[in-house]
């Protein structure tokens, strides 16, 4: 019984650390962008389109002859920028809403009603909503994000508030003349913050699937910013022709949520020693 | 006798009058603490007696107004503290800034529960820094250093190194240590420990009461001790207040009152201890002496004295109506139509 539990906790831990591995060399891949590829990514050249991958484009060239490796490359940034920022977005609002409606008992009931209102809708079709509503625009997009994952943020931030507001030290640092304010922002947040970090890095993946999908729809970002989300969108008619316009963004998405996703799981299984255990 | 004598020469520095606290609940108004007063001379303790649901955490949390705002718990009475720079104040009207100004600063407050009282991500230095920051005005560095003399004062060992420690790395004992110190960082002139040896071990509980009597020795604060536990009030207590359902039903100092308890509720108390009825000349019981029955529901309470049906010496008198808290002696009172009121002429 003793063995394959140790491989099993090991194999969990190598998994967690190739998916950092893999997101290091992403996000090293996206800073360094015009050095790692030097190739201008909206360059067209028409005779050189729906080329397979070679020595001149590593991984081809798309239905405009730009060449797809550049376009991963640079797209990797505004596909992380765009996550990054929904992300942190949907964090510090969510945990403002969640805390808030945690802590404060009147405020609970009609905000959590909004909060379930918001997260009645599916979340692509509220997105599709927002942005048709605001324009495809970058900045928009992100901000359509962060409306629709913030009620996960606030949901899972309240209930944890609600647990740690009960806690007897709660009460003691009143008993000591702390002020309201000063109790939820340095007594109670640090207390939620690994519940946090876990749904920051879902919500980090949730928003580079949700990118590619609006943008694949055609209500994400506009064309010309190259994204995972549009090259798969905009080449998607010529996959039958060449398999590597549509395959290599798809990887890049495939690869950082799902590195994304394990390093999430594997965070918070080493914050939950009740899970670590059951494991 | 001589100490309660002594004690009322000089001011109390806490004088509760009437105290009741009540919560509106869907099945009707639930009286917890009614009608309780008692007061605290400066470096006595006054321990608050009473089983589970008495009103003892109820009536130190009205003092500390710590009850939940969502409660709504009504409160009425007096609480009259007499503050550092000799104004006396109501600790039941003052404003919710004034209040804050005072809890951690004049009024300290100890838990039952040193585990979960130190916020768990917070080191313990950090955390006794926060209270003298707030209240004293230090920097950072002064406040730590003030936090490290704290658990100096404590006793805790190496207090350099365990500054910097988080509660989990901590023993219980040596968490309600902290706890202490805490309590004590501003030098209050009055503690509220509600039932602060209750989790601890048999023999924690006895370093922890020695270094609270040693601390109230230095610095002459006063402590209101809450317990259940009456060997802890005998050797701790200047008087005691015992309740029961809420009302003060015996309130009287120490000595007299475990040599001669006066209410059948106390007697019951101090007859459940195993070696104090040998003590009083009686046979040692074969078995433990219990009070029969449980404390009444606070929503539908006897129409008489509440301890009446749980009282072996209960006459029909006791189910008309509550007996009054009546002064049996210049010093003693208590609730029980048994007990004669004394005919003195009380020196105010």
């Amino acid at each position: 019984m003793q063995l394959p539990r140790i491989v099993r906790q090991l194999m969990h831990r190598r998994i967690v650390m190739l998916s950092a591995v893999v997101l290091i060399v992403i996000t090293v891949l996206a800073l360094g962008a015009p050095w790692f590829a030097s190739a201008d990514p909206n360059d067209t050249a028409v005779l050189d389109r729906l080329k397979a991958p070679s020595s001149a484009h590593l991984l081809g060239t798309d239905e405009l002859g730009r060449d797809m490796y550049a376009r991963i490359v640079h797209g990797a940034r505004y596909s992380l920028a765009i996550a990054a920022l929904t992300a942190l977005g949907s964090m510090l609002a969510g945990t403002v809403l969640g805390l808030v409606a945690g802590f404060f008992r009147r405020l609970d009931a009609p905000l959590m009603r909004i909060v379930d209102a918001m997260m009645a809708f599916p979340d692509i079709l509220l997105a599709i909503a927002l942005v048709a509503i605001l324009g495809p625009t970058l900045l928009n997009v992100v901000l359509a994000l962060v409306l629709v994952y913030t009620p996960r943020v606030a949901r899972v931030v309240r209930a944890s508030t609600l647990v740690v507001r009960e806690l007897l030290f709660v009460e003691a640092v009143r008993a000591l003349g702390v002020r309201t304010s000063r109790i939820l922002w340095r007594h109670i947040l640090p207390n939620l913050l690994s519940p946090i970090m876990v749904q920051a890095s879902f919500i980090f993946a949730y928003a580079i699937l949700a990118e590619a999908g609006l943008s694949f729809l055609g209500v994400g970002v506009p064309p010309e910013i190259p994204t995972w989300g549009t090259m798969v969108a905009g080449s998607q008619q010529y996959a039958d022709k060449a398999f590597w316009v549509v395959l290599f963004p798809g990887l890049a998405i495939i690869f950082t949520a799902l590195s994304l996703q394990l390093l999430g799981d594997g965070v918070r299984d080493l914050l939950d020693p009740k899970l670590k255990k059951t494991l | 006798m001589s100490t309660s004598l002594q004690a009322s020469a000089e001011q109390p520095r806490l004088v509760v009058r009437n105290l009741s606290t009540s919560f509106p609940t869907e099945d009707g108004l639930v009286r917890s603490v009614a009608d309780v007063s008692f007061m605290i001379h400066p470096g006595k303790t006054t321990a608050l007696v009473g089983e589970s649901g008495s009103g003892k955490s109820v009536t130190s949390l009205t003092l500390m107004r710590l009850l939940a705002k969502t409660a709504n718990a009504r409160v009425s009475g007096e609480a009259h503290f007499v503050t550092r720079e000799g104004r006396t104040v109501d600790l039941l009207a003052l404003s919710d800034r004034e209040m804050r100004s005072l809890r951690g600063n004049q009024l300290a407050m100890i838990f039952q529960e040193p585990m979960t009282s130190l916020n768990p991500v917070i080191t313990i230095g950090e955390q006794i820094a926060e209270s003298v920051r707030l209240h004293k005005g230090l920097d950072h560095g002064a406040a730590l250093a003030q936090a490290k003399r704290m658990l100096d004062l404590v006793e805790i060992p190496a207090s350099a190194q365990r500054l910097h420690e988080y509660p989990h790395q901590l023993s219980g004992g040596m968490r309600q240590r902290v706890m202490i110190a805490l309590a004590m960082a501003c030098d209050p002139t009055l503690l509220i420990a509600d039932e602060p040896t209750t989790a601890l071990d048999v023999t924690i509980q006895a370093q922890i009461l020695v270094l609270m009597r040693r601390l109230q020795a230095e610095t002459g604060m006063s402590i209101l001790f809450i317990t259940h536990n009456l060997g802890v009030v005998a050797h701790h207590a200047n008087d005691v207040v015992v309740l029961y359902a809420g009302r003060v039903v015996e309130h009287a100092p120490v000595r007299p009152l475990f040599g001669a308890p006066e209410h059948p509720y106390t007697q019951g108390l101090l007859a459940c201890l195993p070696g104090k009825a040998h003590a009083a000349g009686q046979p040692r019981p074969k078995r433990l002496f219990a009070i029969r029955g449980q404390v009444s529901s606070p929503l539908s309470p006897p129409p008489g004295c509440a301890f009446e049906p749980r009282c072996d010496q209960a006459q029909s008198l006791c189910t008309q109506a509550m007996p009054a808290l009546v002064d049996t002696s210049a010093s003693r009172q208590a609730r029980c139509v048994r007990v004669p009121a004394a005919v003195i002429a009380k020196a105010a």
